[in-house]
């Protein structure tokens, strides 16, 4: 049976190894940390044991049980701090080692079958002052929290849109700090309308209703104002965060004058969503859908025979839903039917999941005019430290709309993070701004073929590495 | 001030004594625990900003905290360029604080747009 090469190794990866190990088929689960889990359950590590990290988890048996079972499984060889950095004509170049090290190992591993499950970031719209140090995403925030047990500050606020910002300040409550604020951009009329349209849907997630219960008890009990229709559009400080500025704004988000409201924090945590980590599934050839997530079949098939994908790169949509399309692309991908009885609860765990997923665009999209709280100094691309003047003053002048020019003119979204952090801005800021309104040219900023940095030695000697036999015989005891 | 290590007594998620990790910052000594990442040693001891950038001489430190953002770069044992959020402390690291490579000028003709 042909081995099945999972990449990404948060719910959906983990699902997919899991489901593809029970009808038979080997697999090679590789992930960038040096444990299983993903951004979900980053967690403590093994130096540093804890009883009840249950209590910041949600899920945790789920987890310890699935981790358990594929550590033990001499069949499933799980590849930790494995950074996989280019997929090429058949091949997934990998380094393995320390994080941003130098002589790693080099393996190539061949794309037969492969599941990419690379998940997703948040995304944080630039605010004045964002720059600053104390100003963190949400995710980071929760990071730091789940996997280090560091609370980012004392005073701290949480900024942006979505039901990830209860977690996030829960987990700040937990780990001591003070939130000052939780602050929803979206109106409650919006947020509402999503959450409780088709109320007979909920009945089938029961499960979320319970989460979210529990989110707004943790706040309610340690008084904490959850505010929508406000957001954070200012920061202030000269050498580190010292206060915010609280506005309401409309329902596209254009801060209302005279609402304002200065807050003094010491932390500022922002999410405004989260972009999938589509450069592996770009560089294979799988093929986008219009709302720029991979499009897959009722199989989790990719455009591309052979690859599969799962969890947020095929839509923002939370844990279940990742696990379930995780069970599915694992199944299908070990030679399983989509028709077969051991898929028929996560074929209806996606049904209901995907539902909710919707209910979150509907809720928690970004308001088309976010742009109206910007200064002519706010800093767009972190890493060229590029300012929205910057930017619109050469859009203004070129005349261009081509991503391509207008990136390379202003250097926007081309330093280190290869625009991971700013690229979906700055097509927003410059499509607003192009003659026509939008960009022509068909590139984006989610074209990355080197996925992750890698030092020149690294480059060099992938080239001459032959693919690794992964064959059963091979795999069995080389953990 | 700011940012701080979770005071194990009383932390509900009930950790076990963990050893203990001395690097140094700029060569004063800097105790964590072992298994935290640079960046969580460094947040621990209140320290936020642990680089300055090539354009604006701005300080930065943790953003995304998951590796994505690439602002928490530091140098460690005189390599340059490291996520301190992704890379676990280990003793004896020798940490320096990270100033980005200058910008020449006559890299980058800003031309007639500037």
């Amino acid at each position: 049976m042909t081995t099945v090469v999972v990449i990404g190794a948060g719910p959906a990866g983990l699902a997919a190894a899991q489901a593809a190990r029970e009808l038979g088929a080997p697999v090679v689960l590789l992930d960038a940390s040096d444990d299983v889990g993903g951004q979900y359950w980053h967690h403590l590590p093994a130096a540093r044991p804890a009883r009840r990290q249950f209590l910041i988890h949600g899920g945790w048996s789920t987890f310890c049980s699935m981790r358990e079972r594929l550590y033990n499984d001499s069949l499933c060889q799980i590849v930790t701090s494995a950074h996989v950095w280019a997929i090429d004509h058949g091949k997934i170049y990998v380094v393995v080692g320390e994080p941003d090290g130098t002589n790693r190992d080099v393996r190539v591993y061949p794309t037969g079958v492969v599941v990419i499950a690379t998940g997703a970031f948040d995304r944080a719209l630039p605010v004045p002052g964002w720059d600053l140090p104390g100003v963190f995403t949400a995710g980071g925030a929760q990071a730091l929290a789940k996997g280090e047990r560091v609370a980012v500050g004392r005073r701290v606020v949480v900024g942006g849109t979505g039901p990830f910002l209860l977690p996030v300040a829960t987990s700040l409550v937990t780990a001591g700090s003070k939130v000052l604020g939780v602050y929803e951009a979206n109106r409650a009329g919006r947020v509402l309308a999503g959450w409780t349209a088709r109320p007979w849907e909920l009945m089938s997630a029961r499960g979320k209703a319970l989460e979210a219960s529990r989110y707004a008890w943790t706040l309610a009990k340690n008084r904490i104002p959850y505010a929508t229709g406000r957001a954070i559009t200012f920061i202030h400080g000269r050498d580190r965060v010292e206060s915010v500025r609280v506005s309401a704004v409309d329902g596209s988000w254009a801060p209302i004058a005279g609402t304002e409201k200065e807050v003094e924090v010491d932390a500022v945590c922002l999410g405004h969503g989260f972009v999938p980590r589509l450069e592996l599934p770009i560089a294979a050839g799988c093929r986008l859908n219009a709302h720029r997530f991979v499009e897959v079949d009722e199989g989790q098939r990719t455009s591309v025979p052979g690859i599969f994908a799962a969890g947020e790169i095929t839509g923002i949509g939370g844990v279940d839903l990742a696990l379930a399309e995780g069970a599915i692309a694992g199944h299908v991908a070990a030679g399983g039917r989509e028709s077969d009885h051991a898929l028929r609860a996560p074929l209806a765990q996606r049904r209901i999941f995907r539902k909710f997923a919707l209910r979150l665009q509907v809720a928690h999209g970004v308001g088309a005019d976010w742009m109206a709280w910007l200064t002519d100094d706010t800093i767009i691309c972190r890493c060229e430290e590029v300012t929205f003047g910057r930017l619109c003053s050469v859009a203004d002048t070129s005349r261009s709309a081509g991503l391509r020019s207008l990136k390379l003119l202003t250097r926007a979204g081309l330093g280190i993070c290869q625009g991971r952090v700013c690229g979906r801005t700055v097509e927003d800021l410059l499509g607003a701004r192009a003659p026509g309104g939008r960009l022509i040219d068909s590139v984006s900023t989610d074209r990355r073929p080197i996925a992750t940095p890698l030092r020149l030695g690294e480059l060099a000697s992938a080239f001459v590495a032959p693919p690794l036999d992964i064959t059963p015989i091979n795999l069995k005891g080389r953990k | 001030m700011g940012s701080r290590l979770v005071p194990p007594h009383g932390d509900p998620v009930a950790p076990e004594t963990s050893a203990v990790v001395s690097i140094t910052v700029d060569g004063v000594t800097v105790d964590g625990l072992l298994g935290q990442t640079l960046a969580g040693v460094l947040l621990a001891s209140d320290r936020l900003a642990w680089r300055t950038t090539s354009f604006g001489d701005r300080p930065r430190g943790l953003f995304c905290g998951i590796g994505t953002c690439f602002d928490c770069l530091i140098m460690v044992n005189g390599q340059r360029n490291v996520r301190a959020c992704q890379r676990r402390a280990v003793e004896g690291d020798r940490v320096e604080f990270h100033r980005d490579l200058p910008f020449l000028d006559d890299q980058f003709d800003d031309g007639p747009l500037a």
